[in-house]
């Protein structure tokens, strides 16, 4: 577990947990990302400027890192584009059938005691960890 | 002002992501993959996340309506129905396929590059087909 990095995973956490907050007490909303996108995808009136202006907040973070800090957060891809891709395109079907994602489920909904969150969090969770298994022992990357 | 405070939120959520390194695929991976070197940070990630929502929330929803809006949107689902299970189900495939879930890879824009912008694309074409699906 030399990998394990409690204090920024904390740092960062809390942070996620003030924005969620905030958007709950300004907006009024659980601050799940994948309901957030797919609202820019199907738009309804005077419901857009919102939706882009988080995700332009979301897009810009790294780089407001990299103003302060001169770097670039790493980042170290595991698995090769096609399957990303693949990855992408269940991730985006699973969160708009399953109502959620792992913010909105596994953050907002947790912290809201929503039975469903629950088990959404739960259910991806265990599955993500088979289909890492499988991945790992396939012998296609191990 | 709205959308200002829209913007800021996010910037500060996708601060969290990128102070917890939950932007970076291998740190997703070496979490769901109990099997090796297992690095338990996206658990600390999520419960101090948790925490602060849990009480937060409380003292936001204690005011009665938000600041910008007439009233909370809160889900008024309650059953745990079959779409729930098997959305989430294949959420999770895809997130550990991706290394990467819909926060992280807007957030990831900047260092993955064509990977998370393959990632986005990919996403948003998984959220279209779901209009053309009946589960």
């Amino acid at each position: 577990m030399e990998n394990f990095t409690p204090l920024s995973a904390a740092l960062g956490g809390g942070l996620i947990g003030v924005a969620a907050v905030l958007f709950m007490a300004l907006h009024g909303r659980i601050a799940g990302i994948s309901g957030i996108a797919a609202g820019v995808l199907a738009p309804a009136a005077g419901d857009w400027g919102w939706r882009i202006a988080f995700i332009a907040g979301l897009v810009a973070a790294p780089f407001a890192v990299w103003l302060v800090s001169g770097d670039l957060p790493p980042f170290e891809p595991v698995y090769p584009l096609w399957l990303t891709m693949l990855g992408g395109v269940l991730v985006g079907f699973g969160a708009r059938l399953g109502g959620g994602c792992t913010s909105g489920h596994g953050v907002c909904g947790m912290a809201r005691l929503s039975s469903r969150s629950i088990a959404a969090t739960i259910v991806f969770m265990a599955t993500a960890i088979v289909v890492t298994f499988a991945i790992r022992h396939s012998g296609a990357h191990p | 002002m709205k959308t200002f405070a829209a913007f800021a939120i996010g910037l500060l959520f996708g601060l969290g992501l990128v102070v917890s390194q939950m932007t970076n695929p291998v740190k997703i991976i070496a979490f769901l993959d109990l099997t090796g070197n297992w690095d338990p940070s996206l658990v600390i990630v999520m419960a101090a996340a948790l925490a602060v929502s849990f009480v937060g929330y409380r003292i936001a929803l204690g005011r009665g309506k938000p600041v910008f809006e007439e009233d909370f949107q809160l889900p008024s689902k309650t059953l745990i129905d079959r779409q729930l299970v098997v959305g989430a189900g294949v959420f999770g495939a895809g997130w550990a396929m991706a290394g990467l879930c819909p926060g992280p890879g807007f957030s990831s824009i900047a260092s993955g590059g064509v990977i998370s912008v393959g990632f986005i694309a990919a996403m948003a074409a998984g959220m279209k087909g779901r209009d053309f699906i009946r589960l």
